[in-house]
């Protein structure tokens, strides 16, 4: 048997193929997210290199900022479970969650079984969120996909205190105007998210095993910083941006496995 | 339309359309005194023969000429109300009642751009002692006077009884309405539970009884259905605008009880009986609790939340967090640690009259829906 969990994320669209509620099957990141082509198109690539198609598929489930415009789902479950739901099927033993998505934080505690116990998320602030970052980055002339390298480079990581986006950007432009070396403004970026997250985190409390999700965790500097933050190993998802389509995909099967 | 849905339109009418419901009350020559939150003596408004008419702001405003005068962190119920003096939609009031328990209303107590003259008092904070109703006895005595002034009526023992009375007998069947309403959560959506409510800050607090008494009474014929859905108690200054509410019943999710200052708490207790009515309104403020406006250093909020969420049957608490209410955040830490200790679940979603970000509550109140 065969489900589909599809995640629409604010910046993002992703989507997992399961078979039997055990073997990912196929798995696509698009990085355009709801009210875009992305939730199309992503289903276009999962599909792509497999025989099956839409009908194939027991049951579809969706989640995400536009989990409720998505036509081919059968439900929608709030990406909270679903995240909880893919940590634990990629690193099972997590009791917590830190998803950094493109718009939100979301900071999820488990019971020993798994199940979501509190979360909080983060408020109208795109503090500690990827959004964040990838304004820094735009500002560093980095792509975000070596701002972890630049992170590891630094000795004398800046100082980045303000909470607001844009009051950061502009302290980050300032620290550029000093000449402070591009790296060490980078470590203070990381260590800005850092506080933030981790923050939330500790309001439904810092678990030993804290497992990272979401495309913020797929920056290295981001993970260190977290992990010095909060002073515990952070595990990141081996499909980090994929992993509230894969919880989404379980619960699709789960539910039509309790319907037989 | 059942008789029911008839006296549930009519009660959102008045909800849904407040200035409209006020003016016609004006049109017939009552006069209109503006209760700014929280906790005046509407009492002695009504003893004088005025309509007291609640100050909650308003759903979704835009706010614009106000900020001139408040910063970005006051509250947006605060900042809807100094918007609503600022465009004069208050100026169809004849004088404004303005008690001060936190911070930011202490400054627009001094702030009020409206035309109606304001009386402000002060409720005091070391309340369980005789010297906090002797203070606040001569803080009404302020008010009642300052009344008589502005409006130029005189404001009789005998008619505050009276008064007391009326409002007495409208807490009771607020009390009774909502122990119905938690039984019959298929008749009262949270929206529709709410309104009712709501009505009673812009009616004649008579007319309000009179209308919930058949209300509750017809309900009452009907037979009580299962609920397959959750129930929740609602905590907080107030829990709108009406899509906030609506998010509830999207996931089948009743109201079952509320502790909400725009709500329960104004009816949770009654005026005791007395010879000195003033003193009566005073012993009010004395026996009230559960609300951080209203200090008490052994904080019971906690265990009223917990005892209520037993009497309901509730499985959870929901916290409706006013952004930027100091009072209500530095409770929060309090009673989340009572409610773990209890096993009772709770979630907080901000309350953001202007910029509300449902899309946001909209994923936590399904995630909590799924987890409870």
């Amino acid at each position: 048997m065969y489900t589909l969990g599809i995640d629409v994320g604010s910046s993002s669209s992703k989507a997992v193929i399961l078979e039997d509620g055990k073997n990912i099957i196929a798995q696509a990141v698009i990085e355009i997210g709801t009210g875009s082509t992305g939730p199309e198109r992503v289903l276009e690539e999962v599909f792509k290199d497999t025989n099956l198609t839409l009908d194939d598929m027991a049951n579809v489930i969706a989640t995400g900022y536009g989990r409720f415009n998505v036509v081919a789902a059968k439900g929608e479950v709030s990406e909270i479970t679903c995240h909880a739901k893919g940590a634990v099927f990629e690193c099972p033993g997590t009791t917590t969650i830190l998803d950094i998505g493109g718009q939100d934080v979301k900071a999820i505690k488990l019971n020993t079984d798994g199940l979501v116990m509190q979360f909080a998320m983060n408020d109208k602030c795109a503090a500690g969120t990827g959004r964040f970052l990838d304004v820094m980055s735009k500002v560093l002339e980095i792509p975000m996909s070596e701002m972890g390298e630049w992170y590891f480079k630094s000795q004398h990581p800046a100082a980045v205190s303000s909470t607001c986006t844009v009051f950061a950007e502009s302290e980050v432009i300032s620290l550029l105007s000093k000449n402070i070396p591009k790296e060490d403004i980078v470590a203070g970026v990381h260590r800005s998210i850092a506080s933030k997250a981790s923050a939330l985190v500790r309001r439904v409390g810092v678990g030993a095993d804290l497992t990272m999700t979401g495309g913020g965790s797929r920056d290295p500097g981001v993970v260190d910083a977290i992990s010095k933050e909060l002073g515990v190993p952070v595990r990141v998802a081996a499909h980090p941006q994929a992993v509230g389509a894969l919880g989404a995909a379980l619960i699709a099967y789960e539910k039509v496995a309790k319907q037989k | 339309m059942s008789k029911i849905d008839e006296l549930i339109s009519k009660l959102q009418e008045v909800a849904n359309h407040p200035k409209k419901t006020v003016l016609e009350y004006k049109k017939q020559g009552k006069g209109l005194v503006g209760i700014m939150p929280y906790y005046a003596p509407e009492e002695i408004v009504y003893a004088a023969g005025y309509l007291p008419v609640g100050l909650f702001g308003a759903q979704k405003p835009t706010i614009s000429a106000a900020r001139t005068y408040l910063p970005p962190f006051a509250c947006s119920l605060m900042q809807a109300d100094m918007e609503l003096q600022l465009n004069g939609t208050y100026d169809c009031l004849d004088a404004v009642i303005f008690s001060v328990p936190c911070d930011t209303l202490r400054c627009m107590s001094q702030k009020w751009h409206g035309k109606a003259p304001v009386v402000v008092f002060t409720h005091p904070q070391n309340r369980k002692i005789q010297a906090a109703v002797d203070f606040l006895k001569a803080e009404y005595e302020h008010v009642r006077s300052e009344l008589e002034r502005i409006l130029n009526v005189k404001i009789t023992d005998m008619a505050l009884q009276e008064a007391i009375k009326v409002y007495n007998e409208n807490r009771q069947v607020m009390r009774e309405f909502c122990d119905v309403a938690a039984q019959y959560p298929q008749i009262f959506t949270p929206v529709k539970r709410h309104d009712v409510i709501k009505a009673r800050w812009f009616m004649d607090k008579a007319e309000h009884t009179k209308l919930v008494r058949e209300l509750i009474d017809a309900v009452k014929a009907e037979k009580v259905q299962p609920w397959n859905g959750k129930k929740v108690i609602l905590s907080g200054i107030m829990a709108e605008p009406d899509e906030f509410l609506d998010i509830f019943s999207e996931f089948n999710i009743a109201v079952v009880a509320d502790d909400l200052a725009q709500e329960s708490r104004q009816y949770r207790n009654d005026v005791p009986s007395g010879i000195d009515p003033l003193e009566q309104l005073a012993q009010w403020w004395q026996d009230f609790d559960g609300c951080p406006l209203a200090m008490n250093p052994d904080k019971p909020r906690g265990q009223m939340l917990i005892d209520m969420a037993k009497k309901y049957d509730a499985d959870a608490v929901v916290i409706c967090m006013m952004r930027f209410c100091d009072p209500e955040e530095f409770d929060y830490p309090i009673y989340k640690v009572e409610f773990e200790k209890a096993g009772l679940r709770y979630t907080v979603v901000d309350v953001d009259l202007e910029s509300p970000s449902l899309e946001q509550i909209r994923t936590r109140i399904q995630a909590f829906s799924e987890i409870l």
